[in-house]
């Protein structure tokens, strides 16, 4: 008798499962078609992807426009950071890292240890951009590289704006940023803060996730932070986008000035890394060269800058050729 | 001796007075307020929940999958579909373990022993661990474990590694109430199956966990409405919150759960409004569970 | 009479039935022994992956720290666990403030006030909430508590990921439990010695509180116990609305972070295996596992003590 009860209950349960599954699965057709070769539709095959989070709206927006091509590939993103991501590419674990900075040569060293060759393919490019909460009132809504050293370095005591000088605002300060498994917190650290991977601790919540750091801005007063250019533009009604002057002038962040590199230093490349076997695999390859034909579209639904013919040249050259990266200097 | 009855009889009556009437009503006041308190609280809070996600309840949600690009379309069928996966290989695992532990405890151990009553202490002890200690077993033991069969054990998440986190999270509650269903049943009736020349096994088997079956299935019910809602778990053993494909037992597996969890910390408005449908769905799940427990235990509770 | 059977007395012959009954109480044996496997494996687990961090870090270093940024790169990267469980007690602390109060009165009116019509209707809705699942209070706390409630109707300077807001929706989440165990606590109380109370003349509010209080009081400390557990523990709710940053502080305008949420946001971001960053997890849930253990014994022996046992 017991069984008998059981039973029902799991049929129950299965019959619900199966009637959402036959009456589901469809999304809408997106209008604006997609280049598409003709055998994608054959494909099949699971690829996991995982590492950068600010890389990962890419490859979601990507695997979803890639899946009404090939709708037997079942791709997996995760967004567990950059160094993080090349822990389990070098372990095997993962098809593809996703990537805010290049390879470093300790990851490189680990991934040949357990023969592994990642091959280097640029999908995008990436403002890091500088955000503030709407109470900030900065002088021209602009702030110098150097002030944000003064803001962030990792013995930094300052505890209200108006200590970097005339105009700033009588705030006092409160920061959200990534944390060190983020290549977007390895890049501002390197590029701005001119250390390595060290950053103010005091006053400032780290955060593995971009959309707490953008809540936690959005809703604090006198908060400021970085994230990538995508986090950014999608709440630009909330926070205000600061312009960064690198020594030439405050330049705001928009694609024309990131793809062009006069937004300085904060233009960085977005990568994808596939190793030297899976790139030879058909589904693996197609889908990065989906993205890589489908560029501007790719990374206008993610938020970011399409490549410029040059780069998209020699990204496909990698991929097409499944070249190893060089070994990049020990630092 | 009369004295002293008229002066008890005294203070009986004074303490009759207004003055104690007026505190009597001044505490039951209170009481009420309490419970004015918790309702509205709760209240608010289901309908808020309500307000908010009500707007994107539709068969379409259903059945689409989750979307970064057009969050309006947006969808939990991978989702959904993982918590009803996930509950019914749960069931699998904690019905027969925890019938079966209960059965022992109940029926065959003999309490005197030191290794019965560790047995006890520890069900006890484990019903209150926290649900992120349980994740972390999940993860240390299940998921990146030494065991390597139908998925587990191979450094990924998969399903049946949830499902089995979650049966052990929610294994002592089947236990416990198990216990107190089969204790229920009272000993007349195995005294006059054995009597019959029945042997102990038989006993149970035929009379007494029939007998206790309503209790022990609502045992399960709230078992496993408990699992269904747990996230914590589900975070450590590493769920997927993006997944556009149907979960399979050793692949990649999302759930309700982490499909909120992952919404609410999206910024832009819509999303919340999605965690905000997602869980009043999660809910009428849930109500749907309690009010078949709460039937089998109104409809089929045996007076003995 | 068969031979080798004594007149009137049960014979234990050696039969495939009884060989059958052994196998069978075997193996409903090895079922329950999985609870004791499951609770050796957690301390297995926890003990054998902090023993490497052990030997990075110093015991006192770790317990009486002050200053905890295990992520942090060089020479800022710091052990110290104290700022986590100040967290958690605070937090536990600020959630049991509203929880008790409100949540014992739930129950005393339900248990001593209520007409059994309201009983019958309110108990189960009071079970239903206790199962509500807690993301669900942690999207309130963020969406709804904070900004409309703290920020809006109260009008406090609090930032967007703060200590208030999760530590008052924790008690609401934990409000139903200490109410629905409290109220079985003291419907168990046998009604006539809250008819000796009545018959001495005392008033309604005096039985509840001078006999009926004192006579549950095991199973209401069960139930305060039961509910503290659950705050120490819980983790999604102070994950979504407090925020990622440990603060030593009785600040609760600001953000805090308890142990349970540590090692959620830990895994979350996926650290790799064999780090010292993957090792905190385990070392702080086994602080995490010590601490709930210490107060579950506490009440057990409590409750074993002061048991009121009745007819």
């Amino acid at each position: 008798m017991k069984l008998h009860r059981h039973t029902a209950v799991l049929v129950a349960c299965s019959a619900l499962a199966f009637g959402v599954t036959a009456c589901g699965g469809d999304d809408d057709e997106t209008a604006g078609g997609t280049t598409e070769s003709a055998d994608t539709q054959n494909l099949s095959g699971s690829i996991r992807i995982d590492g950068s989070s600010t890389v990962q709206p890419v490859a979601e927006a990507a695997s979803e426009l890639f899946q009404e091509t090939a709708p037997n590939v079942q791709i997996t993103v995760g967004g567990a950071g950059t160094g993080d991501g090349f822990e389990r590419f070098c372990r095997g674990e993962i098809v593809i890292a996703d990537a805010s900075r290049a390879i470093e040569a300790d990851e490189y060293e680990k991934c040949k240890a357990k023969d592994i060759d990642p091959v280097e393919v640029q999908v995008g490019i990436d403002g890091l951009s500088v955000v503030a909460n709407n109470s900030l009132e900065f002088p021209d809504n602009c702030i110098s590289t150097e002030n944000l050293k003064k803001l962030l370095a990792p013995k930094s005591k300052v505890a209200n704006y108006k200590d970097l000088g005339e105009g700033f605002p009588d705030q006092a300060v409160s920061f959200f940023t990534p944390g060190t498994e983020s290549g977007t917190y390895d890049y501002f650290t390197e590029a701005v803060l001119e250390t390595d991977a060290e950053q103010r601790t005091n006053k400032v919540q780290t955060s593995a996730d971009d959309n707490q750091i953008v809540t936690g801005i959005t809703g604090t007063e006198g908060a400021l932070g970085y994230v990538g250019f995508a986090f950014a533009e999608e709440n630009k009604d909330k926070l205000k986008i600061l312009s960064v002057d690198g020594g030439d002038g405050c330049i705001e962040p928009k694609i024309e000035t990131i793809a062009d590199g006069t937004y300085a230093p904060l233009s960085r490349p977005l990568f994808m890394y596939p190793t030297t076997k899976t790139a030879a695999q058909p589904e693996v390859k197609a889908f990065i060269n989906f993205i890589l034909e489908n560029n501007q579209k790719v990374n206008e639904s993610a938020g970011y800058v399409p490549l410029t013919d040059e780069l998209k040249a020699t990204a496909t050259q990698n991929l097409e050729s499944a070249t190893p990266v060089e070994a990049p200097a020990a630092e | 001796m009369a004295v002293a009855e008229t002066d008890i009889a005294r203070k009986v009556v004074q303490r009759a007075s207004s003055g104690e009437r007026s505190r009597d009503l001044l505490f039951r006041s209170s009481l009420m307020l309490c419970l004015f308190i918790a309702v509205i609280f709760l209240g608010v809070l289901l309908v808020d929940v309500a307000a908010d996600g009500v707007g994107f309840l539709s068969l379409e949600f259903l059945t689409s999958f989750p979307s970064r690009i057009d969050p309006q379309s947006s969808g939990i069928q991978s989702a959904l579909l993982g918590t009803l996966y996930l509950m019914g290989l749960c069931a699998l695992f904690i019905v027969p373990i925890g019938v079966a532990s209960a059965v022992y405890l109940e029926e065959y151990a003999d309490n005197e022993r030191w290794y019965n009553r560790l047995i006890e202490v520890n069900i006890q002890n484990l019903a209150s661990v926290p649900s992120v200690v349980y994740g972390i077993l999940g993860l240390a033991f299940i998921v990146r474990g030494p065991i390597d069969i139908f998925g587990l054990g191979v450094g990924q998440p998969t399903l049946l590694a949830g499902a089995l986190t979650l049966g052990l999270l929610v294994l002592p509650v089947v236990i416990i109430v198990s216990r107190e269903a089969i204790r229920a049943v009272p000993p007349s009736i195995r005294e006059g199956s054995l009597a019959l020349g029945a042997t102990q096994w038989q006993t149970i088997w035929k009379q007494v966990l029939p007998g206790a079956l309503p209790g022990v299935a609502t045992g399960v019910i709230l078992a496993l409405s408990r699992a269904i809602g747990e996230t914590a778990p589900l975070i450590l053993v590493g769920a997927a919150a993006f997944q556009r494909f149907n979960p399979t037992l050793d692949g990649q597996f999302s759930a309700l759960p982490i499909q909120i969890f992952n919404n609410v910390g999206e910024p832009a408005g819509v999303f919340r409004d999605l965690a905000a449908a997602t869980i009043i769905v999660l809910l009428v799940i849930l109500l749907l569970m309690n009010s078949a427990a709460i039937m089998l235990r109104n409809r089929y509770e045996q007076k003995w | 009479m068969p031979p080798g059977q004594r007149p009137g007395g049960i014979t234990r012959v050696r039969t495939r039935r009884s060989v059958g009954e052994q196998a069978i109480k075997g193996l409903l044996a090895a079922a329950a022994v999985l609870s004791v496997l499951t609770t050796t494996g957690i301390v297995v687990t926890l003990v054998v992956e902090s023993v490497p961090f052990f030997e990075i870090v110093a015991i006192g270093d770790f317990f009486f720290g002050t200053d905890w940024a295990p992520l942090a790169g060089g020479e800022q990267q710091s052990f110290g666990v104290v700022p986590l469980i100040w967290s958690t007690l605070y937090l536990t602390g600020v959630g049991l403030l509203v929880a008790i109060p409100v949540g014992l009165g739930v129950g005393v009116y339900l248990a001593e006030y209520a007409s059994p019509r309201v009983r019958r209707t309110l108990k189960p809705i009071v079970e239903t909430l206790a199962g509500i699942p807690t993301i669900v209070f942690g999207y309130f706390a963020l969406t709804f508590f904070t900004p409309e409630i703290l920020k809006g109707f109260l009008g406090l300077e609090v930032s967007v990921f703060n200590g208030l807001s999760a530590g008052i929706i924790l008690g609401i989440l934990v409000l139903p439990t200490i109410a629905s165990v409290s109220e079985d606590a003291m419907s168990a109380v046998p009604q006539s010695l809250r008819e000796g109370a009545f018959g001495l003349g005392a008033a309604k509010w005096q039985v509840v509180v001078r006999v009926v209080f004192p006579a549950a009081l095991s199973g209401i400390v069960a139930a305060l116990v039961l509910g503290a557990s659950r705050a120490i523990g819980e983790t999604v709710v102070i994950l979504v609305a407090a925020g990622n940053n440990p603060n030593l502080t009785f600040d609760l305008t600001t953000a805090h972070q308890t142990m349970a949420a540590f090692i959620a946001n830990t895994a979350r971001s996926d650290v790799a295996a064999g780090s010292i960053a993957f090792a905190t997890i385990f070392v702080v849930g086994l602080t995490l596992f010590v601490l709930t253990f210490a107060v579950n014994i506490v009440a057990i022996r409590f409750v074993r003590r002061y048991r009121q046992v009745y007819d």
